[in-house]
């Protein structure tokens, strides 16, 4: 019987536990979970300091997934290496998982820069685990004046989590504009009012150089006084233990599309590892729950012995603030097409006749078609693009496209 | 299983099914207090270009995206169904982002919501289609393609 290793208990490997079982019902698996939980809905942390997620309802399965699924789990421990040739994965109590086939599910880690004065600050936390939002939770309980660093996602949700609880949200960041890595100058602009409107305060190309205790002193020359400190500078991929054991590795774990990496009977799949990204054609880490699920069970049939492929991934993002929705997904390359509307704006990249990237703020109904067009290289010659732009409808479409889409199984 | 399918040829565009759908799903025994004169949610909607109109429901997909990709673990699919736990969602819309049919959108309460086949409700079939005056829209097996 082949035994089955997961690292990491995280969406990824919920996804690859299904996949396996989808074609092994029977070979044990084994998930090593770091962290003392089952698997959770991480995006929802932020909800639950916001007081719209109930933690009862935060688990990404019923409870009965890993009894239902035949999991051992392996809470609260680490794995500290992977031997390739003896094919076992050593925990950090000595004992020697022996695997047939095992799957890197690892997720990714806070990166803390090394700022000056740190360990002066005596209330610090990051944003990431449920034990991190059950902290800063406790840390609120009094009202605080609070500095996040980092106005990217994990750091604006947190602010959002945080401001119906706080006195006041200080957010700075290194880069000139907010959500800088999904977001164009337009778009950072419109959010960052929104959030300017319900409180936030934003010190944007500015950053801390040093802490002391409860000051920092920012580059630009300032000075800035807080309680509590979040440090959302951004997040790296737990892609050590493939790295050591002579693995390949970039930003991530690199695989292909079958979620295989370079090491034999090794797959990773989710924030940990770096696939192809269609919408630009490189290796990509796409730390997002679509994607940690899909590769997560793409990683789990093959690794049974199905034969499963995922080649049409792509970065995407549907994040709300204060009521105001933006989504956005694929690559901002080549021609532009922006619609204004009275309750929003979209913009859509077009290159080489395909649709490669769009950014919507506060205009996302049916999204999902501009979606699809991007994975599915639609072309857009097929298509009448110029009522897509205005509508997301598949009115858009041929009439044949409509008739598999409505008249099929699909 | 048994699917929501439309004919678009049969369509009138008279948005009869919006009507039934959210009748069906409110809970409520006359129509008239339960739509009057207020905003409805429907989980079926018309949509069209010049003479052609059709109607737009959640496909419920043999593999469906929405499933894997909500961020809540709020929807999925249960012997071919697509539901959705409306108490677990946060109204991300993630799901809207990645359904390539536009079939989900907010209700009333900004929690989403999506066509459940009328088989959680006191219909018991889907309303939209035995309220379609021109038979445009129906429910019945179809083989999946191979």
């Amino acid at each position: 019987m082949k035994r089955y290793v997961i690292i990491g208990n995280g969406v990824a490997a919920a996804g690859c536990i299904e996949g396996v079982r989808s074609v092994d019902p029977e070979g044990p698996i084994t998930v090593v979970s770091a962290e003392p939980r089952p698997a959770y809905c991480r995006p929802l942390i932020s909800y639950y300091l916001e007081g719209k997620a109930a933690p009862e309802k935060m688990n990404y399965r019923p409870d009965d997934f890993y009894d239902r699924t035949g999991c051992r789990v392996l809470y609260g421990k680490k794995a500290v290496s992977i031997n390739p040739a003896a094919k076992t994965v050593t925990l950090d109590d000595g004992e020697a998982l022996p695997y047939d086939a095992l799957c890197m599910a690892a997720g990714s880690a806070p990166f803390v820069p090394p700022f000056e004065g740190l360990d002066t600050v005596p209330e610090k936390y990051t944003f990431m685990t449920m034990d991190d939002a059950l902290a800063l939770e406790q840390a609120t309980e009094t009202p605080k004046d609070v500095l996040i660093v980092g106005a990217g996602l994990i750091g604006l949700k947190c602010a959002e989590g945080l401001s119906g609880r706080v006195k006041s949200i200080t957010v700075c960041d290194l880069a000139d504009r907010v959500l800088s890595s999904i977001l164009d100058e337009d778009g950072a602009k419109t959010v960052q009012t929104h959030l300017e409107q319900h409180g936030l305060r934003f010190l944007l190309g500015d950053t801390v150089v040093r802490f002391d205790g409860r000051t920092a002193h920012m580059k630009n020359g300032g000075t800035l006084s807080f309680d509590v400190l979040v440090l959302a500078v951004g997040v790296k991929p737990n892609a050590a233990l493939v790295k050591d054991a002579g693995g390949e590795v970039g930003r991530g774990i690199a695989v292909n599309e079958r979620m295989e990496t370079s090491l034999p009977d090794v797959y990773a799949a989710g924030d940990c590892a770096e696939g192809e990204d269609l919408s630009c054609g490189r290796r990509r880490v796409l730390a997002i729950m679509p994607n940690a699920c899909l590769q997560g069970r793409t990683a789990g049939v093959n690794m049974a012995g199905g034969n499963a492929s995922f080649q049409n991934a792509i970065p995407m993002n549907a994040i709300g603030f204060f009521g105001l929705h933006v989504m956005t997904a694929g690559s901002y390359t080549g021609e532009v097409f922006a619609e204004i509307t009275e309750t929003g704006s979209k913009k859509f990249f077009t290159q080489d006749g395909l649709l490669k990237g769009f950014i919507l703020i506060g205009e996302t109904q049916r999204a999902g078609l501009y979606t699809a067009l991007i994975r599915n290289r639609t072309p857009l010659a097929d298509i009448d693009f110029a009522l897509l732009r205005q509508t997301a409808t598949s009115a858009a479409f041929s009439a044949s496209a409509r008739a598999d889409m409505f008249g099929k199984v699909v | 299983m048994k699917r929501i399918y439309v004919k678009e040829e049969w369509c009138l565009g008279c948005h009869l099914c919006e009507y039934n759908c959210a009748f069906a799903n409110s809970g409520q025994k006359d129509m008239a207090t339960a739509l009057k004169g207020k905003p409805i949610y429907p989980r079926i909607h018309i949509e069209g270009k010049d003479a052609v109109t059709y109607a737009v429901s959640c496909r419920h997909c043999a593999d469906p995206l929405c499933v894997k990709s909500c961020i809540a673990g709020a929807i999925a699919r249960t012997d071919g169904v697509v539901t959705i736990d409306r108490s677990r969602c946060v109204g991300c819309l993630t799901c809207v982002l990645v359904c390539p049919y536009g079939a989900l959108a907010p209700g009333e309460d900004g929690a989403m919501q999506k066509c459940e086949l009328c088989l959680q409700n006191a219909c018991g079939a889907p309303a939209c289609v035995a309220g379609c005056p021109n038979g445009a829209i129906v429910f019945e097996e179809r083989e999946a393609e191979a």
